[in-house]
């Protein structure tokens, strides 16, 4: 489905007319190619005092990403930043973010198209100093609204590192990394929480080489780009579907070099007959991306018991059926020394949506089942996480009539819809060796969608 | 039989719904549906972008430009282009060559791993022109002069532009399959209500076999398409018997064949994919069961003392014979359902101790069809007959029996499953398949 609003207002003629008449001006994102550069410009490093070694330890775990780093504000008149890091791992009052955000703020003017800001900061806990807990907190509110302001594209985000965790831990430089690239383009207004170091990953270019990932509901839309992206950064991939839509499943699988898995995710079975398909294929398992899903929107007035049970049954109760099998194969080290289960949410489980209270449930399911999840697969080096995408243009929300379609799209900071790849992007991370460290996580890809954190 | 280097395996197979004639897959050409078989089965094995040792597929009607269809398929296929491939017809038993023959290569060491496939669309059939109007343009294409041209041209007539359809019938009496099965449903006496009750059933067993999923890693879905057509799960004895005959209406014998107790045409393809052992095993794949033997008989159906749909009851006796089995030896037996009453005059003469004497020199008879054990998730009557395509169909459902059954339940050993395809022309090919 394409956004011809953004092509109107990026023309010179209906740029003219969105500025007199006070429209919306979503940009083109960028988004990631092989061989691009990492930012579109250079990256500016600041911090405050009290954070100034881990700032010059990440400045210099930065440089081998082949990237322009520097410490100083001074920009030549020809030159946008590509994007601009603020570490405050350091701060312990609310009186020390003053001079990096000010800096900062002297830099948004200059910042490039799809530019990126990302605070890099740690946990703000109840044990804490109150003043250190307000200065740790206070990132989360700051962030949030900065990112409410970057215009063109720019995202802004954060790393949180718990405790313990190294500023330059393999997944806090994962996580700045997914976070400063063109992978997190719909990715804005959030926060990534590192809670252990994770490993490094083989290559960035193929992260998830040597792994096998199988991802239901690959047939179609979000599913489909899951699977082209694991693909691409080097997993074998199983693409499961109800047997129905076997057809377009084919397609994809041998698009992307993987086999096809015709079953339906509610079978008793489903869990056991994966595991084995994905060992006589391709000699093991380790990520499995929880991605199919149904729809039965109605109001709950005239909903219909088997428009609930059927949602349910696809969109939470299979999948909770099938983890089970999983975090026992994971016990048994049958899923990789890594095991990775991530869950398709959804903002619709965070803030609601009317018409969809099934959904809304199933989707929330999936965010306290992720959560619950994460300690168990901790014990075997593993975790479970979940992306939570806002408006992504799809077949399903093509659907949707165009007015509040419309609407629909605009309400997020970056004005438009976010596209199947780029929940794929942020799914391909979380799986990647570098997120290791991140558990239990919910990430939303709804380019800081209005409703909901 | 002489002992052969090894068997080749069938690691597992492809075939897309069968639609009725005219209807799904009115638009699709055999090159098209074999095309989505193969990516069917490359998607289910992985194996896009691999490179096999041999393709062989073929399909009954038959374009002229279609000479290569097999290697166009493979060409817009995801396999390596550099897969080989050939084109093989033995009628109705077409599919059953192509898939004897990668595994004879297999066997022999010529190849590890080979796709045995076929295809037939009844919809998509070549129009022919009348023969006059065809050598009228021929004749003109290669005449020089002008007024050469225009005698020719001349010759042409509005009548000429009529289409020839296609047919089955056979080029030696003229007589349509139908019509040449009536003749053999009358020798053998086989009754209407015999009939019904067969069809009935193979419905039933096919519909039971889709209710528990046993087609889910046999079959993809195509062009909407995601169960055979021509299956009616609800149909009955009532409205099978409500139907009018269709064939052997000029009889003295009362005419029982319908279009209920006949196989639809039908539009369709299928692929199994083959190899060694030594293949299967080092990609982890576990075979369903071993190509274990194949014959294929003859009848003088021409001379009228022999049913053109029986080789049957020919090539089945001697297939046994040479290993050494009887009928009893089976767990499932396969007979391709062209009519329910191939199926049942087949199985009649097996147990015929006349027939056996006068028509195969032998003492007795050959044996009884355990009908618990005959077509158990139903055949043609009710998944259709695309010509070229049955054969993989029913590889691939014997060959997935078998793998679900293992140990046999009437010998010591590995279960073993029995084929019988029979084809116009007065052929038949019939093949053993083992357990893994």
């Amino acid at each position: 489905m394409s956004d011809s609003y953004i092509d109107l207002v990026n023309s010179p003629l209906g740029a003219t007319l969105a500025k007199k008449l006070g429209l919306p001006k979503p940009v083109r994102l960028r988004r990631h190619a092989p061989n691009q550069p990492l930012t579109t410009g250079p990256v500016l490093i600041l911090s405050d005092d009290a954070s100034r070694l881990d700032a010059d330890a990440i400045a210099a775990a930065l440089l081998p990403w082949d990237l322009d780093v520097r410490r100083d504000t001074h920009l030549p008149e020809e030159q946008r930043w590509g994007a601009v890091v603020v570490v405050l791992t350091g701060i312990t009052h609310p009186g020390d973010l003053v001079t990096p955000v000010l800096a900062l703020g002297t830099t948004l003017r200059r910042l490039a198209r799809s530019g990126r800001v990302v605070t890099v900061s740690r946990a703000a806990g109840a044990d804490l100093d109150p003043a250190e807990a307000a200065a740790r907190q206070g990132v989360d509110g700051f962030l949030r609204s900065l990112a409410k302001e970057l215009r063109a594209g720019a995202t802004g985000n954060g790393v949180v590192l718990g405790d313990g965790v190294d500023a330059t831990a393999p997944s806090a430089l994962g996580a700045l990394r997914f976070l400063l690239s063109a992978k997190s383009a719909f990715v804005d207004g959030q926060f990534l929480h590192v809670s252990g170091p994770g490993a490094d990953n083989p290559s960035w270019e193929r992260p998830l080489e040597g792994k096998v990932a199988v991802v239901t509901g690959a047939a179609r839309g979000i599913g489909v780009e899951i699977a082209r992206t694991l693909a691409r950064d080097g997993a074998r991939v199983v693409g499961v579907d109800v047997p129905a839509s076997g057809d377009s499943l084919a397609t994809v699988m041998n698009e992307v070099r993987g086999t096809a898995l015709q079953l339906d995710v509610t079978a008793p079975d489903a869990a056991e007959r994966i595991a084995r398909h994905a060992q006589e294929r391709h000699g093991g398992l380790d990520i499995v991306v929880h991605n199919a899903g149904i729809l039965r929107d109605k109001l709950l007035a005239n909903m219909k018991p088997e428009q609930w049970t059927d949602l349910l049954a696809v969109n939470i109760e299979a999948p909770l059926r099938m983890n089970e099998t999983f975090v026992e194969l994971a016990h048994e080290g049958a899923l990789g020394r890594s095991p990775r289960l991530i869950g398709l949410a959804s903002t619709s489980g965070i803030a609601g949506n009317r018409g969809q209270t099934n959904y809304g449930a199933a989707k929330a399911g999936m965010i306290g089942m992720t959560r619950a999840l994460a300690p168990v697969l901790a014990e075997v080096g593993g975790t479970a996480n979940a992306v939570a995408p806002g408006f992504i243009e799809t077949e399903m929300t093509a659907r949707i009539p165009f007015a509040t379609r419309e609407v629909a799209r605009r309400l997020n900071s970056l004005q438009q819809g976010g596209l199947p790849v780029d929940v794929a992007e942020a799914i391909a991370f979380l799986a990647s060796p570098a997120a290791g460290g991140i558990n239990g996580e919910v990430l939303r890809v709804c380019g800081q969608n209005w409703v909901g954190q | 039989m002489p002992p052969i280097p090894r068997r080749a395996v069938v690691v597992g197979a492809n075939r897309i719904p069968f639609a009725k004639v005219g209807s799904a897959y009115r638009h699709a050409s055999n090159a098209d549906m074999l095309t989505a078989t193969l990516d069917g089965l490359a998607a289910r094995y992985g194996l896009a972008g691999e490179r096999l040792d041999d393709v062989a597929a073929g399909a009954v009607l038959k374009h002229a430009r279609d000479h290569g269809l097999t290697r166009e398929a493979v060409l817009g296929s995801a396999l390596d282009p550099h897969t080989p491939a050939h084109d093989v017809q033995r009628a109705c038993a077409t599919g059953l060559e192509a898939i004897l023959g990668i595994s004879n290569k297999i066997a022999l060491g010529q190849a590890e791993v080979g796709i045995g496939a076929g295809a037939d669309s009844a919809s998509d059939a070549p129009i022919v022109v009348s023969e006059q109007f065809r050598r009228n343009l021929l004749d003109l294409n290669r005449a020089k002069t002008p007024m050469e041209k225009l005698k020719y041209m001349a010759r042409l007539r509005p009548a000429h532009l009529v289409p020839v359809a296609p047919d089955v019938a056979e080029p030696r009496t003229g007589l349509s399959m139908g019509e040449h099965q009536a003749l053999t449903t009358a020798e053998w006496g086989i009754t209407r209500e015999a009939q019904d009750a067969y069809a009935l059933a193979s419905h039933q067993k096919l519909a039971a076999a889709y209710e528990r999923g046993f087609f889910d890693d046999l079959m993809t879905p195509y062009r909407r398409l995601t169960r055979d057509e021509a299956l009616r799960p609800d149909t009955s004895l009532e409205k099978l018997g409500g139907l009018k005959p269709v064939f052997g209406k000029h009889l003295s014998a009362p005419a029982t064949m319908t279009a209920g107790n006949s196989t639809p045409l039908s539009d369709g393809a299928s692929a199994v994919l083959l190899s060694s052992e030594e293949w299967a095993d080092a990609r982890g794949f576990a075979p369903l069961a071993s190509v274990v033997d194949a014959v294929t008989a003859a009848v003088d159906f021409p001379s009228g003392k022999e049913g053109l749909l029986m080789g049957g009851a020919r090539a089945i006796p001697r297939l046994l014979a040479r290993n050494g089995l009887t009928l009893d030896d089976f767990d499932f037996i396969e007979i391709h359902e062209a009519f329910a009453a191939t199926v049942l005059a087949t199985v009649a003469a097996l147990a015929d101790d006349d027939f056996a004497r006068s028509r195969l020199g032998r003492t007795s008879a050959v044996g009884q069809v355990d009908p618990d054990r005959l077509n158990v998730t139903g055949s043609s009557l009710a998944a259709g007959h695309p010509f070229a395509a049955t054969g993989g169909r029913i590889v691939a459902t014997l060959a997935k029996l078998l793998a679900e059954r293992g140990e046999s339940h009437h010998r010591e050993g590995p279960a073993l499953g029995l084929i019988s395809v029979c084809a116009a022309g007065g052929q038949a090919t019939a093949m053993i398949l083992e357990a893994k």
